[in-house]
């Protein structure tokens, strides 16, 4: 079915690089003008390699052949490099991630826009100069005029990400790559730049996005191609796909999207191998969500304020105040710069306030010292979104967690073992890894020696700062649904902080929406989720990616 | 767009400025405290060392002549008031005013050392160049060539460097005392393992700036691969290497003391090490004195260079 | 910067991740890597047992053979007075790694000192080491072991102290600014969350991960000091001949260069060689530590 209407039209893709397998196979797919396909796929599936060969920068060592691969109705199997590069920003355009690194951050944006117009027509400085602060001004950027001078530096994120997409259509290219184009960006700029994508797309452009978000896609792909382990393993109409998937590893990602999903609600199969299968009966343990009004962690008008580099003080957490009780999820969400880090930081003592204080378990603990906190610090157990850097380098997961159980050096007794296995057990890890340093275990893995090692003092207050924000949706349903489990089972009250008002949503009893250091709204979760007072909060849950079937 | 506030750029370089004064006041009193150390007599040093057997008269007058009879911290001030002005005392071995003798010193070390760094930047630029884009093996060989460059001793350099233009080829002169060709083998001397070291700064970043996603942004929007490298990557390449040139301007000077001994050309270093041999006190502050400043000057002017290449510097 | 500095710098870029796209573990030794390794394992089998690569007398005069070229009997040619040179050459291993070691050994003390005073001690003082530095800095190079001879006099113990402290200023801000990377890392934060006392954290956490990048340098220090070292001895400040140290046995083929050029050459050559190899070894001992592995996990 290769109509000749087709912007893109790929049979049988293979990519490899030198003498290894390829890590692309067998790939096929058409994009029509005026259509937007998704490809999905998660870390290492072989999504980023795809899109780049189709632009013939799949690297010097890359072997990439297929049985066609026509752009614009003209097969560019084979084309020589000068050939390509007179294609390349003229027949398609490539948008990459975080335009901060995405445009030379040493030029301004307008000659980096206005580079396209120089290598591809031949429009004088003036006629370019004109044509750039129109494209400026079609993707959406308030007075082009001010910003052309700008580095991308200088640009807020969703400013330098539309700048980018201005330089990548700035010849109207009939077929745009967008390689995760929202992904570094908060909820509400991410709805902006789709929205913007949507629109260059009803402008007759084909637009082929590229991620690992079913749910952003969902928003404006009329297609959706996932991808696994190198291959398309499903490829439908975005309802059809996402409300029915078939196979497996779809399945598997649209489980793993927690939005709209109740509380409580496994997000990944149980049978998966790292989890360990739970009884059922402990869905009615007694600690089971049974608050029993016992206010375990208390913050009291926090505020801490941070000095400018010009001088002048920033206020990044601003008079706070909220009570965390036995057993239950309080939820923070906020964009980037709203404060959240600076919150989890004073509420882990790691920094004293300006004014105000935190109680934990009724006792002071902000205005204590270290020395008296010391002894309660073990009932406080922390989670951070960079495990691999809350390790020291030099330690192996046996000893990692053998020093957080205060077992010290006896680490070779048997009885030391035994208790490490067990704690590896109840995060879903296997004994093999206690040998092992951080740095060769995956992202979910780590965070799992992660969760042991913060339950390893029997903690009755967990603080997780963006625990699963740097893992791909299926690990992150894992991670998520395996914190559920230890709260359940060990009766837990968690602070759980997050920029993704989906994932709070899904493990907090309360949410506290916060926004410029200030808490602006907080509720029991299903109430903010559905009907937010809070007009910054209708506009965060308009923005949260969800399966919009 | 960059334009900054006459006030804030006026607060810098006085800033600056007050940095460089404070750093080379600390070098005078360094060194001024530094060779009260040295053992002995300094009025016997002045008539020739202990070996001299000079009258109580001679020493008395060179006591009062430089000032030796007067207390430590006196001593102190007066120097610093000497050099504030420009006076850089009288040579013990050479009963000359340094000032005068090192000024006329500083010319051919001066020239040495920039044409030096000049040179060391081209082969460093050239050799990360060719070696980033003639695949894997040119890589190899180009990492290699500049370890071994940076490993290289300027004396023995300079050694195989007469033997093979001057005594074997005969081509070019093994003493540098004037002239282009006499300026050959000396500059090549400093400049080699210079561009070893800039060549493997250079060889690094540029690799990591083609890699960069703002390089794959160029490449699709059909820059070629000169467009990516002039106008992208080098650019960023260049930015660590100019950072380090002030260290590079040291170096250099440092080196100067063998290679101009070694080539029996007139400079600085050789007066340095001259001096030293003769623990000719004076002169060897002066110079101590003439290279702070110059290294300092080098460090502003890398620093403004560097502003001038990184527009993201001129914004904080 | 210091000579020092620029070292560590170049040596932690080669250390970076490969660029083949995804990086795994560091590659088995290359060719480079072995290379200096046996040139390594000859040039201390020449410090420790020169008798057993050289079995003559590294100060045996011969007149007869004075001048004589590079040949069978003498591989390195000899001296104006017959002397072997390749016999001096593995002889002289020793002073010149000696001088070396004792001058980083130096240089790093000092270092390790003013770096932790400056990294642990608040702010006042590492302000005060800081323009201290800043300020030794202003000496580059040889200039600071210049005038360490002007004032102790030369020979071969006032050479060696004084390469040690030219690179003293240089060891102590490396030292610094890792301190102060590591005092402030995730996993410093995570322990006092565990609830570590100072103490423990200082002795567990940041002292072991500021002092193991510490072999690197002392690797990569070591080449640089015996180069400043042999500078000194050839401009006659430090071993004079006719010790066999290389840069004495330079200084003394100068005399000759015209005639003689391989009493200059080979010297130099192992000069060369042992700072070849201190880098190549001191940047594959960078790159292991970085990829900190287990041997037998994948």
């Amino acid at each position: 079915m290769n109509e000749p209407a087709a912007a893109l039209s790929v049979r049988n893709l293979l990519v490899g690089f030198g003498a290894a397998a390829p890590v692309v196979r067998g790939v096929s797919f058409d994009i029509v003008p005026g259509e937007c396909l998704a490809i999905v796929g998660e870390s290492g599936s072989g999504k980023s390699v795809t899109a780049r060969s189709l632009l013939g920068l799949a690297g010097a060592n890359a072997r990439v052949s297929a049985d066609w691969l026509d752009l614009g109705g003209h097969s560019v199997l084979g084309l020589t490099e000068h050939a390509w590069q007179a294609r390349r920003g003229r027949d398609v355009g490539l948008v990459l991630q975080d335009a901060l690194v995405s445009l030379d951050p040493l030029r301004p944006i307008g000659r980096e826009i206005a580079d396209s117009l120089r290598l591809h027509t031949s429009l004088g400085a003036a006629a370019r100069a004109r044509r750039v602060l129109e494209l400026l001004d079609a993707v959406g950027l308030p007075h082009p005029e001010l910003q052309v001078q700008k580095l991308s530096g200088q640009l807020s994120g969703g400013e330098r990400q539309r700048a980018l997409i201005a330089a990548a259509i700035a010849l109207n290219p009939p077929l745009l790559i967008a390689d995760e184009p929202t992904t570094a960006l908060d909820v509400t700029v991410q709805a902006q730049i789709l929205a913007l994508l949507e629109q260059i797309t009803g402008g007759g452009t084909a637009v082929l996005l590229i991620s690992h978000d079913l749910a952003v896609v969902s928003r404006i792909a009329h297609r959706v191609a996932v991808m696994h382990d190198g291959e398309l393993v499903e490829t439908g109409r975005t309802t059809q796909v996402l409300g029915s998937p078939e196979q497996e590893q779809t399945r598997r990602m649209v489980a793993a999207i927690p939005a709209d999903k109740p509380r409580g609600t496994r997000l990944s199969e149980a049978d998966t191998p790292n989890t360990p299968s739970l009884p059922s009966t402990r869905i009615d343990s007694s600690t089971e969500k049974t608050p029993d009004g016992t206010i375990v962690l208390e913050a009291i008008g926090l505020s801490k304020s941070f000095r400018r580099p010009d001088g002048t003080r920033q206020l990044a957490v601003d008079d706070v105040s909220f009570a965390l009780r036995r057993g239950s999820t309080l939820g923070i969400v906020g964009e980037s710069g709203s404060g959240k880090t600076t919150t989890a930081r004073l509420l882990l003592a790691l920094m004293a306030p300006d004014r105000g204080e935190v109680r934990v378990f009724g006792q002071p603990w902000t205005t204590a010292t270290e020395k008296t906190r010391r002894g309660l610090r073990a009932g406080v157990g922390a989670i951070y979104q960079d495990a691999l850097g809350s390790f020291d380098p030099r330690w192996s997961v046996a000893e990692i967690l053998s020093d957080a159980l205060g077992l010290g050096r006896q680490r070779r007794a048997p009885q030391t073992t035994a208790r490490l296995t067990s704690l590896l057990d109840e995060v879903g890890l296997a004994a093999t890894v206690l040998p092992r340093r951080p740095l060769e275990l995956s992202g979910g893995q780590r965070q799992r020696v992660g969760i042991a090692r913060a339950l390893a003092g029997k903690p009755q207050l967990l603080i997780c700062d963006e625990p699963v924000s740097s893992l791909d949706v299926t690990v992150q349903a894992q991670v998520l649904d395996l914190l559920d489990d230890v709260q359940r089972e060990r009766g837990l009250s968690l602070i759980f902080i997050s920029h993704d008002l989906g994932v709070v949503a899904h493990v907090s009893d309360q949410i506290a929406v916060m926004r410029a250091g200030r808490i602006v709204e907080l509720g029991p979760a299903a109430r903010v989720f559905a009907e937010p007072q809070h007009p910054y909060s209708v506009e965060l849950l308009a923005a949260v990616p969800r399966l919009s079937v | 767009m960059f334009r900054v506030p006459v006030l804030q750029l006026l607060r810098r370089v006085l800033t600056r400025l007050a940095g460089a004064v404070f750093v080379l006041w600390m070098v005078a009193s360094v060194t001024f405290f530094a060779v009260r150390l040295i053992p002995g007599d300094p009025a016997q040093a002045v008539l020739g060392g202990p070996g001299s057997q000079a009258s109580p008269e001679a020493l008395a007058a060179v006591n009062a002549q430089y000032g030796f009879d007067q207390p430590v911290i006196r001593q102190y001030f007066s120097q610093l008031g000497r050099l504030a002005t420009g006076d850089l005392g009288r040579s013990y071995a050479l009963n000359l005013d340094v000032g005068p003798l090192l000024l006329s010193q500083l010319g051919g070390t001066l020239l040495l050392a920039v044409v030096a760094l000049a040179l060391a930047w081209l082969l460093a630029l050239a050799l990360a160049t060719w070696s980033t884009r003639s695949g894997r093996i040119a890589s190899r060989v180009g990492s290699a060539l500049e370890i071994v460059a940076a490993a290289l001793p300027h004396f023995w350099l300079a050694t195989s460097l007469i033997v093979v233009f001057s005594i074997w080829l005969g081509v070019l002169p093994p003493i540098s005392t004037g002239g282009t060709l006499g300026l050959v083998l000396p500059v090549l001397t400093l400049a080699i393992p210079l561009a070893g070291f800039l060549g493997q700064i250079m060889r690094e970043s540029l690799l990591r700036a083609l890699e960069s996603p703002f390089v794959l942004s160029a490449r699709a929007r059909g820059e070629n691969e000169r467009g990516v490298r002039w106008i992208h990557a080098l650019r960023h390449a260049s930015l660590p290497a100019i950072s380090l040139s002030g260290w590079a301007f040291g170096s250099l000077i440092s080196g100067a003391v063998v290679v101009e001994t070694i080539f029996a050309r007139p400079g600085l270093g050789r007066t340095l090490l001259n001096a030293v041999t003769l623990r000719d006190v004076p002169v060897v502050i002066g110079v101590v004195m003439i290279v702070a400043v110059a290294y300092i000057l080098m460090t502003l002017l890398t620093d403004a260079v560097s502003r001038l290449v990184d527009p993201r510097l001129r914004l904080s | 910067m210091s000579d020092l500095e620029v070292q560590a710098e170049l040596a932690a870029q080669a250390g970076q991740p490969d660029r083949s796209g995804i990086s795994g573990r560091p590659r088995r030794f290359g060719v480079a890597e072995t290379a200096a390794g046996v040139l390594a394992l000859f040039l201390l089998t020449s410090a420790v047992m020169p008798q057993l690569l050289a079995p003559g007398d590294p100060l045996a005069i011969d007149p007869l053979s004075a001048f004589a070229p590079p040949s069978g009997a003498h591989g390195f040619g000899t001296d104006e007075s017959g002397r072997d040179i390749y016999t001096r050459v593995v002889h002289g291993t020793q002073y010149s790694l000696v001088i070396g070691a004792a001058a980083t050994a130096i240089g790093l003390g000092l270092g390790i000192v003013l770096g932790t005073l400056a990294g642990m001690l608040g702010r006042v003082v590492d302000f005060t080491v800081n323009r201290f530095l800043e300020v030794l800095f202003a000496f580059p190079g040889l200039l600071l072991a210049l005038l360490f001879i002007l004032i102790f006099g030369p020979g071969v113990a006032t050479a060696t102290i004084a390469v040690g402290l030219s690179t003293a200023p240089g060891y102590a801000r490396i030292i610094r600014a890792q301190l102060i990377s590591v005092r402030s890392a995730a996993f410093v934060e995570a322990a006092t969350v565990l609830g570590r006392t100072r103490w423990q954290i200082l002795l567990r956490h940041i002292l072991p991960n500021t002092l193991a990048p510490l072999f690197v340098l002392a690797t990569l220090g070591i080449g640089q000091a015996i180069v400043w070292a042999a500078t000194l001895s050839y401009l006659g400040l430090g071993a004079e001949p006719p010790t066999a140290e290389w840069g004495a046995m330079l200084s003394a083929g100068r005399t000759y260069i015209t005639s003689a050029w391989w009493m200059s050459f080979f010297p130099g050559l192992f000069i060369v060689l042992t700072a070849v190899t201190a880098t190549v070894l001191g940047r594959s001992i960078d790159r292991r530590l970085r990829h900190v592995s287990v041997p037998g996990h994948a």
